[in-house]
């Protein structure tokens, strides 16, 4: 009796094996909300010409984490690149996918996008309280031409974590040693001022309903809301404009190589254009495989979206990966190894 | 307690007892171990479904406890009084969220109760007849807006509104006056505490009209005609008749608003401001436990940072809980003041 059962169940075994391929095995992936679009996007375009499906769930980096160390999902993703000594724990590799920018909108009547210029560690003292009004000598003093209101600032953050404030937090912890010291970086933080909208979304309407309101959101919302972004001055010491070049030029210089877990983040990059709060969106993905085959049709997926996905990116103002850096993540993915101690890719 | 236990004997006993009486002569026999049986089955079923509500109630304070374990350690008691709420260096406190629980639900409540019982009393005693009809189905499809359109609407129409044409006035009056200008401090950001009340205000009146409604509908007609006849204005009508008798369906209404008022997410999530601050005025955007959690679960990366956010899910279970025994208390004493009067 219990022969024919084992006997049953190994045909069956080999039965759903041998199917396996024949199916196109879907993969399922869950994290960050930011790149949330271009992967909906990626994956709508690769089941067309693949015919395997891609599920991906934005339920939040702190969510794909956990999901990928359950090994619930094919995949996680972050915007929070986790330290080396994570990625060994749980024993994951990572690499980054797309990316994009953040970048500070305000709301004052009469002054068109791109006319007030911040630092970084002015942008700091907004956030923490100490710049009030518009009017400030330290906001006057960098916009000479610019007629500012005597309006009272409203800082508006983002209420729930997200990779977003990571970015921000991360830059002003950069550039402003009182806010390192005070706030600190993370995907939430104490706000010392304002008020909170939840998600990209959130943010942008509040910014939108509130006279003399200041906020950060990814770029594609500041471009599709039509808010007026600012420019901030980089590292170089130049005064940029939020655009897809100054991403970019942002990216180019960053040293994926020498970072362990390619766990680079853009923000207060070297270079006259760069713009400074730029982030990469981050992939997780277990360097053991138990289901060899699901590893590889994500790994599949990723090669063709680096491949053909660049004008999608654009469309929806990412910065896809530069070229070169596509081929240092393909070398990384012969990390990823089958039961058997085979690389996958 | 003991009228229900006979009520529950009685029933049972009286279908084994009664259909063998009704039955035709020649069919009886078959009937009554069939019958006892499905009754037996029925009654198991029924108790197992009121018990698995109870074990269900049981296991999700038993998850919460568990879950909240680390931060209660961690910080004790202190957890409820401590009004910092800092998760890079993993300090968390509930004071920030429990009173803005507590006080946009007051808001609500204060607004809610009067707008209702007014309603109400139009709908059951002052109306024309053709006109009560539309007017309660207008009130009872309130209840059935989802929360995420009172949150958007509030957001997008109420907020700007209140922003530019109530709040300025309202800082600039009542703000200056002594003991509650306080109340109305700040600069008019349309989002905050007040505004997160009277939307949950919004949202709570169809339930509880709609309760007080239906009993003030039951009162017999006789004993209002009976004050009708000895002269008693509509006033004096509902206030010694009408409500007396309905307290106990009043109160149980205004209960069901109240539990709504405190758990209510996304409509909060979207005006209260969502920050961890604390502030006398009503205008400063704040927090509710409902709307943390909502806003931060999802993204919360650490073990004591999800504790310490479920630990808040437990408090808030705990704070409904509190309210509806109190309620619970307040009817058991009203009937027993009804005792004693007599």
């Amino acid at each position: 009796m219990i022969r024919t059962l084992q006997r049953s169940l190994a045909a069956a075994a080999v039965c759903a094996f041998a199917a396996a391929p024949a199916l196109a095995a879907d993969i399922t992936g869950a994290g960050a909300t930011f790149p949330y679009p271009i992967y909906a996007k990626w994956a709508d375009a690769y089941q067309k010409t693949s015919g395997t499906r891609m599920n991906y769930q934005s339920i939040g980096s702190g969510g794909g984490i956990k999901q990928i160390t359950a090994k619930t999902v094919n995949f996680g993703a972050s915007d929070k690149p986790l330290s080396a000594e994570d990625l060994a724990k749980d024993g994951l590799m990572q690499f980054p996918a797309i990316m994009g920018g953040v970048v500070p909108v305000y709301n004052l009547a009469g002054i068109a996008s791109g006319d007030v210029k911040f630092t970084g560690p002015l942008l700091a003292d907004i956030y923490l309280g100490k710049v009030k009004k518009w009017n400030d000598p330290a906001i006057a003093a960098l916009n000479p031409g610019v007629k500012l209101p005597g309006d009272d600032i409203t800082v508006v953050h983002r209420s729930d974590g997200s990779g977003t404030s990571f970015l921000w937090t991360n830059y002003l912890s950069k550039v402003s040693p009182e806010w390192k010291d005070k706030v600190g970086e993370g995907t939430s933080v104490k706000w010392p001022a304002g008020v909170g909208g939840k998600g990209n979304e959130g943010v942008a309407s509040y910014v939108q309903k509130i006279n003399g309101a200041i906020g950060y959101v990814e770029y594609a919302y500041a471009k599709q809301n039509k808010l007026a972004a600012g420019q901030v001055k980089n590292r170089a010491g130049k005064f940029v404009a939020p655009t897809d070049a100054s991403f970019k030029a942002a990216a180019a210089g960053a040293d994926w190589n020498g970072t362990p877990g390619m766990g680079v983040i853009l923000t207060d990059q070297p270079g006259d254009g760069s713009w400074p709060v730029t982030g990469a969106s981050f992939i997780l993905m277990h360097m053991k495989q138990e289901k060899a085959d699901a590893a590889k049709e994500v790994l599949k997926f990723f090669e063709w979206s680096f491949a053909n996905g660049a004008k999608m990116a654009d469309e929806l103002d990412y910065v896809p990966m530069p070229d070169p850096v596509v081929k240092v993540i393909q070398a990384q993915w012969k990390a990823i190894k089958d039961p058997s101690g085979k690389s996958v890719y | 307690m003991s009228t229900t236990a006979d009520l529950v004997g009685h029933t049972s006993d009286s279908p084994a007892a009664g259909i063998p009486l009704a039955a035709e002569p020649g069919k009886s026999p078959q009937l009554p171990p069939n019958n006892a049986l499905m009754d037996a089955l029925f009654r198991n079923l029924t108790r197992f479904f009121a018990f698995a509500v109870f074990s269900l109630l049981a296991a999700i304070l038993v998850a919460l406890l568990i879950g909240s374990m680390l931060s209660i350690e961690k910080f004790g008691a202190a957890f409820l009084v401590h009004d910092n709420w800092d998760p890079v260096q993993e300090d968390f406190g509930a004071l920030v969220p429990i009173f803005g629980t507590l006080v946009t639900s007051a808001i609500a409540m204060a607004i809610a109760i009067p707008v209702s019982f007014g309603i109400a009393l139009f709908l059951t005693e002052l109306s024309p007849t053709w006109l009560r009809r539309p007017l309660g189905t207008a009130i009872e499809m309130l209840a059935a807006i989802p929360s995420i359109i009172y949150g958007m609407w509030g957001l997008f129409v109420f907020a700007p509104l209140f922003q530019e044409y109530v709040q300025p006035a309202a800082i600039s009056t009542l703000g200056g006056l002594p003991f509650v200008g306080p109340l109305f401090a700040g600069p008019p950001m349309g989002i905050g505490m007040m505004t997160a009340g009277i939307i949950l205000a919004v949202m709570v009146i169809p339930f509880i009209a709609a309760v007080m409604r239906d009993v003030f509908e039951i009162v017999p007609p006789m004993l209002k005609e009976s004050a009708y006849g000895l002269g008693a204005t509509t006033w004096e009508v509902t206030w010694r008749v009408v409500l007396p008798y309905t307290k106990v369906g009043v109160i149980g209404g205004i209960m069901l608003g109240l539990g709504r008022a405190l758990g209510e997410t996304m409509a909060i999530t979207f005006v209260i401001g969502n920050a961890h601050r604390l502030s006398t005025s009503l205008f400063a955007p704040g927090n509710s436990i409902a709307s943390a959690l909502a806003n931060e679960f999802t993204e919360a990366v650490g073990d004591l940072y999800t504790s310490a956010l479920i630990e808040l899910g437990l408090i808030l279970f705990l704070i409904t809980t509190v309210v509806l025994a109190c309620s619970k208390l307040l009817l058991m004493r009203l009937a027993r003041q009804e005792g004693t009067r007599t």
